[in-house]
Parts: C-alpha cells; sequence; structure tokens
C-alpha cells in the first residue's frame, strides 16, 4: 500500500487499516492525533477504518510532560 | 482641557505647559511622565486633549496606573490588542503556571485557567507555587499569585476534570488555547477537540521539554494556520529523564510568545475548515 505519511510517500505492505499502520510505525494510539485525508479520526474508529491506495496520512505524536 | 490621572484638568490659557511643570501641580515628586500612551521626559510640552499619566517610582502605582505604565511599555495600539484578548491554560503546572505569568504581566484581557488538582510537594521544582501554598486547588493558589502580579486581571477558574468530549463546551469561545497538560493522551485529545469542535480558536499545544537537553532543539512548528506545536516533539517525562524548571521554562515561553504573535495578528490563525 502505498501511502503519503506527513508529506513523505511511503510503501506499507501489510497496512490495510489505520490500527495496523500505527501497530507498523510502532505508535502508540491514544497518544497521537491522526487526519486521514484531512478528516480527524477518532481513536475508537481505528481499527474499522481502512486505508485505500493513494492515501494522504497526517500523524501528531505527543509525549508526556508539562 | 486634558486626562490627568483619569481626571479632567483645564489648561490655563496662552500658556505653555510642560509635563513635569504639570506634575508639580497635580502630582508633586511624580518622576515617570506618560502622554498619550508614551513615555517622555519632564520637558516635554501638553496641549489639550492629551492623556497624562503621572507616576511616583517606588509608590505602589494604582489599576489606571499600571494600564498605562503597561500600555507606555507595550504601545496603546499593541496593548489594547492584548487587553482585548482572551485566552485558556488548560493545564497549570510546569508549563501552565509559567504561561500564566508570563501573560498576566502583560495584561492579557481575560485568561481561563484550568486544573483540577492541588498543590504538591513534588510540583515546586518547576511549577510557579510557595511552599505555603501546597494542599492548595492550583487554580486559587495561581489566581493569588497572578493577582499579585497584576491586580487587574480577568480570570476564570475551570476545576473540572477535562475531557475530549467537554473541551468544547468551556472553550470554544476563546481566541488562543494553550495546551498545557502532563498526559499525552489529554494533549492528543484536546487537539483533535480543537481540530473538529473549535474553528475559530487557535492553538498552542506542546510535546516534549523533559530534562536538560539543548535550548535550541526546544521549537515552535506550525501545523497549519492557526495550530501550533512547542517542544522537541521526543524527549519525555519517564524516570531519568524529569520535568525541570529551566527547560520546561523555555518551552512555556515559547508557547506564550505563539499566544502573543496570534492575539497581535503576527502569525496566521485558523483558517476555517482546515
Amino acid at each position: 500500500m502505498n501511502i503519503t505519511l506527513n508529506g513523505t510517500q511511503k510503501v506499507f505492505p501489510s497496512a490495510h487499516t489505520l490500527s495496523q499502520l500505527l501497530a507498523d510505525l510502532q505508535l502508540p494510539p491514544e497518544t497521537i492525533v491522526v487526519e486521514l485525508n484531512t478528516l480527524i479520526i477518532q481513536p475508537d474508529c481505528y481499527s474499522e477504518t481502512t486505508l485505500s491506495e493513494g492515501d494522504t496520512v497526517e500523524i501528531i505524536r505527543f509525549v508526556g510532560g508539562g | 482641557m486634558l486626562l490627568v490621572n483619569e481626571h479632567p484638568v483645564t489648561l490655563p490659557h496662552a500658556t505653555k505647559l510642560t509635563i513635569g511643570e504639570l506634575a508639580a501641580l497635580h502630582k508633586p515628586g511624580a518622576d515617570i511622565f506618560i502622554v498619550n500612551g508614551y513615555p517622555v521626559s519632564a520637558e516635554t510640552l501638553v496641549k489639550d486633549g492629551d492623556t497624562c499619566t503621572l507616576i511616583r517610582r517606588g509608590e505602589i502605582p494604582t489599576g489606571e496606573e499600571l494600564e498605562a505604565l503597561l500600555a507606555a511599555r507595550h504601545t496603546p495600539g499593541i496593548h489594547s490588542k492584548i487587553k482585548t484578548g482572551c485566552i485558556a491554560i488548560l493545564g497549570l503546572g510546569g508549563l501552565g503556571s509559567t504561561v500564566a505569568g508570563a501573560m498576566a504581566k502583560i495584561g492579557i484581557g481575560k485568561m481561563l485557567i484550568s486544573d483540577y488538582d492541588r498543590v504538591e510537594p513534588s510540583n515546586l521544582n518547576r511549577q510557579h507555587y510557595f511552599v505555603d501554598q501546597i494542599g492548595m486547588m492550583k487554580t486559587r493558589a495561581l489566581k493569588d499569585n497572578l493577582l499579585r502580579m497584576n491586580p487587574s486581571l480577568s480570570l476564570q477558574l475551570i476545576e473540572e476534570q477535562l475531557t475530549e468530549s467537554n473541551l468544547a463546551l468551556f472553550f470554544r469561545h476563546v481566541d488562543v488555547l494553550i495546551e498545557c497538560f502532563d498526559d499525552p493522551a489529554m494533549k492528543a485529545a484536546t487537539l483533535r477537540s480543537v481540530l473538529s469542535q473549535m474553528p475559530n480558536v487557535a492553538y498552542v499545544g506542546s510535546s516534549g521539554m523533559a530534562g536538560y537537553g539543548e535550548n535550541n532543539s526546544i521549537l515552535t512548528r506550525m501545523i497549519r494556520p492557526g495550530i501550533y506545536i512547542v517542544g522537541d516533539e521526543t524527549s519525555a517525562a519517564q524516570p531519568g529523564q524529569g520535568l525541570m524548571a529551566p527547560r520546561v521554562g523555555i518551552a512555556a515561553h515559547h508557547q506564550a510568545n505563539q499566544a502573543l504573535r496570534l492575539l497581535l495578528e503576527a502569525d496566521p490563525g485558523r483558517i476555517s475548515g482546515q
């Protein structure tokens, strides 16, 4: 699957859903904001959100501390 | 006629009067002179229509005098924009208590300060509270401290536990929301809420400021117009890498300055639908 992730085109052979993409990227799902083709995706929808060839995904990751 | 420390004064006819002479009549001993928002020397001539503020150095100024001093520091046009601005600070820890201090000092119009926690001894290595405030609600301790810095502040205290679903309820009308939470899940929830439910609210978030890493690795990044994140985006608070006043302070002041830039329209704000 070809996906544009944060502006860079990348290949994710086994990522068919957002959850799988996040697992591939080793990102903790509760600490990130995901935008798929400019739409904000709620965390409880990650596993049922399917990815398509050419999708644009923006991920903003937060680390703790304040 | 002119205004001297908020009181109307009629100038004697056909006389040229300096602000120093005016001070001798209306506030003997004054040694700081502000005319129409700008600091001036004692020899400056005053004229009808001027607004003059006379201040004695070392004396505790009144609310109006403080206001005039702030305007003189900032220039009047800038100060009037700050004075009409409304910001929210979410989380009153090392970031939030510091951001609040900076915004109080510049005379922000209105500030919503939000936290449901109390001051603990372990907070004092970086948070702007005092030892005798341990056990107080952070909102109330901070309110006391901020009002000592600037008695004319307008503060609203929010002591609920915030969630992704109630954030917009409290904050959808502010100009700039400054996210200062500790918990990364709440940080993410806040950005989601701003992007999807608060289309007119500018956002300054935070991620990565633990430890004592390089100063210049703390950055302010624009995600898109009106949406900014401060920090190195990697240094999490964790065992062996605690939060410490100096670096947390760098990030907090990035946040405060970014909020100010947004209020003054020096940087692009939100674009509807983005």
